[in-house]
């Protein structure tokens, strides 16, 4: 098989279910997802929809508890199911990476923004001290920090949201990754700070040509970064569509009713809403 | 009908932050001078990004903060909470639903009881007006009898906003501060939450001050609108006008920012993405 014709991230029928008083829960049915070079897959659903459970599966970040199940999942053709625990930490991290909901929180407040760079860059390449630091500096430039070596000194609890999302991105950037998972890179920032995070991502992921999933809830966010979208709910793949055609003529019953939700799109002085007794879910394309 | 409900001439608020051994005490003006008055049954809109002290304004209306300087009148009557206690009835006039909800409940409390522990303190109603005025405002807000005895965790998001709505609701209030009561929420349950405040507007001829950073929904549910930067009023006018017309330079930021969701929009963008790989290559 041609190598560039071979998806990036291949899921097949990943199901993943936690141990309840009940019985156990299934919050992820079957879903698969396909991710080649280059693109940008946005993930979108509301709470409870399965959407950052697949990925934190993908990525073994799950609690042991966690049933996690799937025919494959492949990343550039290695398989990360059967690969040992070892092997896989050495792909995430490096090859892929993650970034968060909560930037302050997500980031360790004991540790200055500078060691929590280097410290990634320690576990996976071979640079020296020196070559560190300038690579973090390097790093600092790229997401658009000003003063890029008092930032390095800087503890997390010094800086503003915007700046932290920034620090985060600049970790998860730090080993050119192929695959960057934004989970709700902005949802705890301002509408002005989101744009600026939105575009410093869109200008990375041009430059660098890594593969982008961006697992959100707000569907402005998905047009304004997507070029393929996949639709959950209730731990179920709804649709699966290229960014235009999802807005343009949405197939399914539950993403026409998930975009007429939207204040921007209200017609009458009342918003319709979504009838959770109909059960989406039933229904396939 | 243009009955003024809540009007505030040149309100401050100075927070004081501590010194240590090494400096002084600073003093940080939360806001500075900020005018604005809103009529019964409309609903004004602040909007503004974190710390331009739109939330420090809602607690001031609410008489949960004092305003270090300005004039704060409700329904006609000054206010003034450093000075003097206001009376029960200036508290039961203006009550607030915050944001969090799951924040804003009592986890030990029936929600029964949190719908009547205001009728209790504040009115004289017998244990069974109590009761019936709190299961009534329950339907009112969608839910049912049945929930009366349960406590918070068992209920959604969406749903304990509703109990939150219902118990700022139940002393009859004439004005309702609104403090980001639906960002926290999933779309559709959004869209139900501000269906349900659009009923009880009619219902009730409510007067709403909704704060928010989410300009979408405040251009669906707002009749005026205040845009606050650093603890300034920037821009003020009906919806139209401003939504139409932003003349400030924040406020056309502000618009710029909040992303799109149409398609003319996403078309301008895949070609504007297109052009750029194609002159990479």
């Amino acid at each position: 098989m041609d190598q560039t014709m071979e998806p990036l991230l291949e899921v097949q029928n990943l199901s993943v279910s936690f141990p309840t008083a009940n019985g156990e829960t299934t919050v992820l049915h079957n879903a698969s997802y396909r991710i080649d070079r280059s693109e940008v897959l946005a993930i979108v659903g509301e709470s409870g929809s399965g959407k950052s459970v697949a990925m934190l599966a993908v990525m073994g970040l799950l609690p042991g508890t966690a049933r996690v199940t799937a025919d494959r999942i492949a990343f550039e053709g290695r398989d990360l199911v059967s690969m040992s625990e070892k092997e896989r930490r050495k792909i995430i991290g490096s090859e892929i990476s993650m970034i968060f909901q909560e930037p302050i929180a997500s980031l360790n407040p004991c540790f200055t923004a500078g060691f929590q760079i280097e410290e990634v860059l320690k576990q996976h390449t071979d640079l020296d001290k020196k070559g560190r630091h300038k690579r973090a500096v390097e790093l600092l430039e790229a997401v658009g920090l000003p003063n890029p070596e008092d930032r390095l000194k800087a503890y997390p609890h010094q800086m503003s949201g915007g700046q932290c999302q920034r620090i985060m991105i600049a970790i998860a950037m730090a080993c050119s990754p192929k695959l960057l998972i934004a989970d709700e890179p902005t949802t705890a920032l301002d509408v002005t700070i989101q744009k600026q995070i939105l575009e410093l991502l869109a200008r990375l992921q041009a430059e660098t040509g890594m593969a982008m999933i961006m697992i959100t809830h707000d569907m402005g966010v998905v047009a304004e970064t997507a070029d393929r979208v996949v639709v959950q709910y209730k731990g179920r793949k709804m649709e699966e569509a290229d960014v235009l055609s999802l807005f343009e003529n949405p197939k399914h019953a539950y993403t026409r009713a998930l975009l007429s939700a939207l204040p921007e799109n209200a017609t009458g002085d009342r918003l319709p809403t979504i009838d959770y007794s109909a059960d989406f879910t039933g229904e396939t394309l | 009908m243009s009955e003024i409900v809540a009007e505030g001439k040149n309100i401050v608020r100075d927070y004081i932050v501590p010194g240590g051994m090494f400096h002084k005490a600073r003093t940080v003006r939360a806001l500075k001078g900020v005018d604005f008055s809103v009529e019964r049954g409309k609903t004004l809109a602040l909007v503004g990004e974190s710390g331009c002290g739109k939330s420090t304004l809602a607690r001031i209306i609410t008489m949960i903060d004092a305003q270090t300087d300005g004039e704060l009148t409700i329904e006609g009557q000054k206010v003034d909470i450093s000075g003097t206690r206001p009376t029960p009835e200036q508290r039961r006039k203006v009550q607030i639903v915050f944001q969090n909800p799951y924040g804003s409940l009592n986890p030990r409390q029936k929600v029964g009881d949190v719908l009547m522990e205001p009728l209790l303190l504040n009115t004289d109603y017998s244990a069974t007006d109590r009761r019936d005025k709190a299961q009534d405002l329950l339907k009112k807000v969608g839910l049912g009898p049945e929930h009366f005895d349960r406590y918070p965790h068992m209920f959604s998001g969406g749903q304990r906003q509703r109990i939150a709505i219902a118990r700022a609701l139940i002393l009859n209030p004439s004005l309702l501060v609104l403090d980001e009561p639906v960002s926290a929420l999933d779309l559709s349950v959004q869209a139900q939450i501000l269906n349900l405040l659009a009923d009880l507007q009619d219902e009730f001829n409510l007067t709403y001050i909704f704060v928010s950073h989410d300009l979408s929904v405040v251009r669906y549910i707002c009749d005026e609108i205040m845009v606050m930067y650093f603890g300034e009023v920037v821009e003020r006018g009906s919806r139209d006008q401003v939504f139409t017309d932003p003349q400030h330079e924040y406020t056309q930021t502000l618009f710029k920012a909040t992303p799109r969701a149409d398609v003319e929009s996403i078309r301008a963008r895949l070609a504007a993405k297109q052009a750029k790989m194609a002159a990479g290559n």
